[in-house]
Formats: C-alpha cells, structure tokens, sequence
C-alpha cells in the first residue's frame, strides 16, 4: 500500500511537471515519473510478500526476487542517461519550441553537411560536381525569411 | 544458420561502433567499417531468409545459455528475417546517402548508426518483453545523438526543438512500456515472450497489462491520436536521418505489436474491432494533415502516419490474408518512403529548403531526381507496376474477405487523397518554370546547369528499382510473407523453439 500510495503522488508530480512550459521542469518531472515507474517494477516482485535481498533466511520462496532489481538496475541507468541528455537540450536552443514554420518564419533549410570549399573539413570542390550551396554561416542567417517574404 | 549465430547480430555492430569511437577516422575508416559491417548485416539476414523459406522452422537460441526463466532467448522466424534484411538493406542505402551528402564524415555518424542498427536487430530478434524495452532504447540513444549531429556552427535551431520533442515523447513512451513490463511481470511472473503465450485470452489481468505495453508501442508506432511528434519532428533533421528513421523507429514497434498480439494474445477476435476503428483514423487524419503542409517533407511525414494505419490493419485483420498483405505493405513502405525522403534531400541539398513554390521546375534541370521522386510517389499512391499496387490490392481484397467492406473502402478513398497530395509536390516542385523567387535563390548557377549530382540520387534510384522489383515479381514476395504470416496465425513453432532453448 505504502508503494501504490508513493508510486501515486511521485506520477501526479511527474504530470504536472511535464504539463509546464519550461524544459527544465519538464524533466524534472520525468525524474519523478521515472522514479514511479521505478517502484513500480519493484513492486512486481511482490514486495508484499517477500522479505529483503541480502542477509536473513536463503529460503528462495521468501527472499526479494531477483529479477525485477535487475530490471530496475537497468531502467536507472537508462533514464538517467536520457536525463542527461534532455538537460543538455534544455541549455541547448530556444526557450520556445514552437515549429509552426509558417508562423514564425524560421529559417527552413535542411541542416547541412557539405561544406564551402573554405570550410573547415572542406570538401574538394569537383568532388561534387557543381559546388554545393554557399549559405552564408547558420547562426547570422538563423532568422532570415524564405526568399520571396513568404510564408 | 545456426542458432546460436543469432547473438551476431547485436554483437558485431556494437563491436564495431565501440572500436570506432576509439579508432577515430584515420583514412576514412569509419565509413569503410559502416558500409562493410552493414553489408555483412544484409548477407547475413539474407541468409536467414534463404533458410527459413520453406515453412514453420525458427532458430531460437538462449544467450549464454542459461536456462528458461533466466536467459534472454533470441528467435528468428520468417517474420524477423524479413525485417532484418529489409531494414538492414535500407540503413545501408541510408548509410551510403549519408557518406554522398557528407554527413558520414562527422566523427560519431558511423558509430551512432551502427549501435542503432545493433539496438534495432536485437528489438527484432529478442523474445522478452524486458529485452525489448532495453533493445528499443538501445536504438533510440544513438537516434538522439544522429537529430542534432552537425558540422560546428551549422546546426539548426530547429534540429534542436525536434530532438526536444522526439526524446520527451519517446521517453514518455518507453516510461510507459516499462510500467506496463513491469504490470506483466507482476500478473504473469514472466516477461518471456513463450511463456505469456495465450495467457492474455485466459487471463484479464494479463490482458491489461499487456494493453499498457501495446498502448506504449502505438506511441512509438504514431498512431492516431498520439501521432503529432512523429509530424513534427521527422521533418527538421537531416534528409539521412529523416529516411533512415522512417525506416526503422516506427517499423520496430509495429513489428513488435504484430508479435506480441499474436503469440500473447493469440490474435484474439473480441478486441480486433479497436484496431480496425484505430487504425481506419489513423489512415484518414495522416492524409488529411497531409494535404495541409506547405513543405514537401512534412507532406512526407504525414503520409507516413497514414501508411502506418494501412500497415497496422494487417494485424487488425488477423488471419492469414490480412497478416500477408500487411507484411508485405510493411516491406513495401519501408523501401518507397525511404526513396522518397531521400530524392527530397537531394533536392534540399542542392537548392536549400524552402516551402512548396519556391524552388519550381525542377523536371527539366533535375530530370533523373523528377523520375526518382515521381516513381516512388506513383508506388506510394498505389499504382502498377509498382510494390504499392500489390500491397494496397492484397489488403483492400483481405479486407474484403473478412467482411470489413467500410474499412476496405477508407483504404481505397485514402488512396485518392494520397495521389492528391503527391500530386501538389509534384506540380510545385518539379513542374512550370522557376519562379522569380526560385530564380533569386537559385542565384549566380545558370538556369539550366543541373545542381543535383547523380551520386546524391543514386540511393533513391536504387530504391526505386527495389519497389519495381517487389511490384514486378509481387508473387515471390507476397508468397515468403504468406509464410512469416503463417508463424503469426500460429505461433506455436516459435512459442516451442523459444522453450526449447
């Protein structure tokens, strides 16, 4: 009950977190959800009925199963590099996420992998055949509208 | 191929991808290695083909070989050597498009694609429910990594909202997937996939917890209505990327919602009425959201939603008609989409990207990238020759034959709307005459001269030929997914070689 009652409030936390605008509270609340979740892989073990890992009686029938611990070994470690990974995002970009194109008229070009021939890691220009697009460096053109001022 | 070959194919790319991070680049390595281990991946899959052609057999073998309960059982049926060969062959094509357009040439390119590819055959071949869970985030790491892998200063800020998006959704998905493995272990006590065989038909609890996996792998499957990441963020990476996910990301989950509603609900007729609504709306709103978009790969994107729905009506049909024709539009889709994806890179590549109207006329300066693109459209839409006629006609017909003459009906009005939509990338982009708007970004290269290299469309020609190829000879294909169909309506040669291990 305790555990239902946990797994409870640490998912309605984790919901409300994820609903806030922020990215930051966002993952905030995904700690909470994965928390949650956490307990609730535990849970399935029957915690109700089973005692503790270590120690006490080596009667099979009454130690904590083995297997979801060894589940939610790994499910820790992949949230918690997925965690990670979303804070980077977070510190990353915008503060807004918005990808309506047309209303913001952000900039719409593919993200690019040929370079100008003076680029760093330049590309031979005949490599190519006719030279790949010179688009001038992203962050200056970051908020230039399509040619034609639409959309 | 023996069983205990299996393992490989997880091992050796991740292997691989572990040697490169520390090996670097010297002299091109890591695009040598990426080609060369992929290519070995399709041998080898290919191979698993040849071997499980003639019937029930499936090779199932214990990593490790420990004993039931405790192992993590790999199995392969004609289904999963299906699904090896055709995603592996496409992350080649992929991979080969990546080292064209330059993108190979980053540093962490080849190891992130070959740990996607390791996480991918492992999502395949794996018969626990734990393990597929683990698999899928296996592939979905590196995925996070390939959003927003740019050259210095040349990232998009748009790369960076749709990796947001990606990985908030797909972590919410997979939180919700391992709540519902754990569900399963709690009721069931197993989340060996043999074991659960049945259990949800005997069993409510069983059933529920198992509706929580599934629901978790709709999410990741972009069914409607939890499809708007897929829409949102498909567009805003790199054209490599974009063709290599739509090939792989959703195609794992519904491969995985075909097996598991087939071995743990032994395709249970009482619920197949949710798939059918579920998934007539998903065909229906993907073409609709479709006909709104003003950029070519959101059009894409959204036609990928709609095809999802064609894709999944096969299980939603369950018997052996619906389950082949469903296969073979799951093969059919990966090819044409991917093709698709990429003849639109090569245009974005060579003329940046704009939305629909800007850059016109690009049959006469681009004539090879117009026939690429209008072919894979043409086998989209479902037009003979081509793989979609086929797969489109099997479904319609198995539709017909179980009696679901609505459903049969949105598949074919569908349809109509897809030509529509193909039909306004065709016209704005490739047909008429470059715009005064065009002519400025299309600058100082004269109007005829073509910008577009063959090398950067020779993986979506290659792909074309492909779908050709499926629709030509459809009755060879249609005939090994009659047999990957087979194991699904009966999973007892699977449950059993899963036991046996």
């Amino acid at each position: 009950m305790a555990i239902a009652l946990t797994v409870g409030v640490l998912v309605a936390g984790g919901v409300f977190m994820m609903l806030r605008r922020g990215m930051v509270r966002v993952v905030i609340g995904f700690m909470f959800l994965n928390h949650g979740v956490n307990l609730i892989i535990l849970a399935a073990g029957g915690a109700d009925r089973r005692g503790e890992a270590l120690g006490g009686s080596p009667d099979p029938a009454t130690t904590a199963d083995p297997l979801p611990q060894a589940f939610v070994l790994t499910a820790i470690v992949i949230s918690f590099a997925v965690t990670i990974y979303l804070l980077v995002l977070a510190v990353t970009g915008d503060a807004d996420d918005d990808t309506d194109l047309e209303l913001t008229g952000r900039e719409m070009e593919t993200p690019t992998f040929i370079e100008d021939a003076g680029g760093s890691t330049a590309l031979p220009a005949d490599e190519l055949g006719p030279r790949a697009v010179r688009r001038t460096g992203s962050h200056s053109s970051r908020r230039r509208r399509p040619p034609g001022g639409r959309p | 191929m023996s069983a205990d070959l299996l393992p490989l194919f997880v091992v050796v790319p991740l292997l691989a991808a572990g040697a490169l991070v520390l090996l670097g680049d010297p002299r091109g390595l890591s695009r040598t290695t990426l080609l060369g281990v992929l290519g070995v991946d399709v041998v080898a899959s290919l191979w698993l083909v040849t071997d499980l052609r003639d019937g029930p057999t499936v090779l199932a073998h214990a990593v490790g070989q420990w004993p039931l309960g405790v192992s993590i059982p790999f199995a392969a049926d004609m289904l999963t050597a299906l699904m090896l060969a055709m995603t592996g062959s496409l992350t080649l094509v992929c991979a080969w498009f990546g080292v064209v357009s330059q993108q190979a040439r980053k540093r962490f390119f080849a190891p992130l694609v070959l740990v996607l590819t390791a996480g991918f055959n492992g999502a395949l071949l794996t018969a626990d429910l734990f393990n597929l869970f683990v698999f899928v985030e296996t592939m979905l790491l590196p995925s996070y990594g390939l959003i927003i892998l740019a050259h210095r200063g040349r990232g998009r800020l748009m790369q960076v909202t749709s990796a947001r998006i990606y990985v908030t959704v797909n972590l919410l998905a997979s939180t919700v997937l391992v709540a519902g493995v754990a569900l399963v272990y709690g009721v069931a006590g197993t989340v060996n996939l043999a074991e659960l065989s049945g259990r949800a038909t005997e069993d409510s609890a069983v059933a529920i917890a198992v509706a929580v996996v599934l629901f978790a792998l709709s999410v990741k499957a972009a069914v409607v209505p939890v499809h708007g990441w897929l829409a949102r963020t498909y567009p805003f990476m790199s054209p490599t990327v974009t063709a290599l996910f739509s090939g792989l990301h959703t195609k794992v989950a519904i491969y995985a919602i075909y097996r598991i509603y087939a071995v743990v609900f032994d395709g249970a007729e009482e619920f197949l009425w949710v798939g059918l609504v579920l998934f007539s709306v998903t065909m229906v709103v993907g073409v609709l959201g479709a006909v709104g978009e003003q950029d070519a790969r959101s059009v894409l994107a959204f036609h990928m939603v709609s095809q999802i729905g064609y894709i999944l009506l096969g299980v939603a049909l369950f018997g052996a008609a619906g389950l082949t024709a469903g296969i073979f539009y799951l093969l059919h889709h990966t090819v044409v989409k991917a093709s698709l994806f990429l003849s639109i890179g090569a245009v974005e590549i060579g003329y940046g990207r704009y939305p629909l109207g800007h850059v016109t006329g690009l049959l006469r300066r681009e004539p090879l990238t117009a026939v690429v693109f209008f072919t894979a459209a043409m086998s989209l839409v479902g037009l003979p020759p081509f793989s979609g006629f086929v797969a489109k006609l099997s479904l319609v017909l198995a539709a017909f034959g179980e009696g679901r003459t609505a459903v049969a009906a949105v598949a074919v009005v569908v349809s109509l709307f897809t030509l529509l939509s193909m039909l306004k990338v065709w016209g704005k982009m490739f047909l008429g005459e470059p715009e005064d708007s065009a002519r400025e970004v299309l600058g100082t290269v004269g109007a005829r001269k073509p910008r577009i290299p063959a090398p950067l469309v020779a993986p979506a020609l290659v792909l074309v030929l492909v779908t050709l190829t499926f629709g030509v000879g459809g009755e060879l294909l249609l005939g090994v997914a009659a047999v990957a169909a087979d194991g699904l309506v009966d999973p007892r040669a699977y449950v059993e070689a899963v036991i046996r291990t």
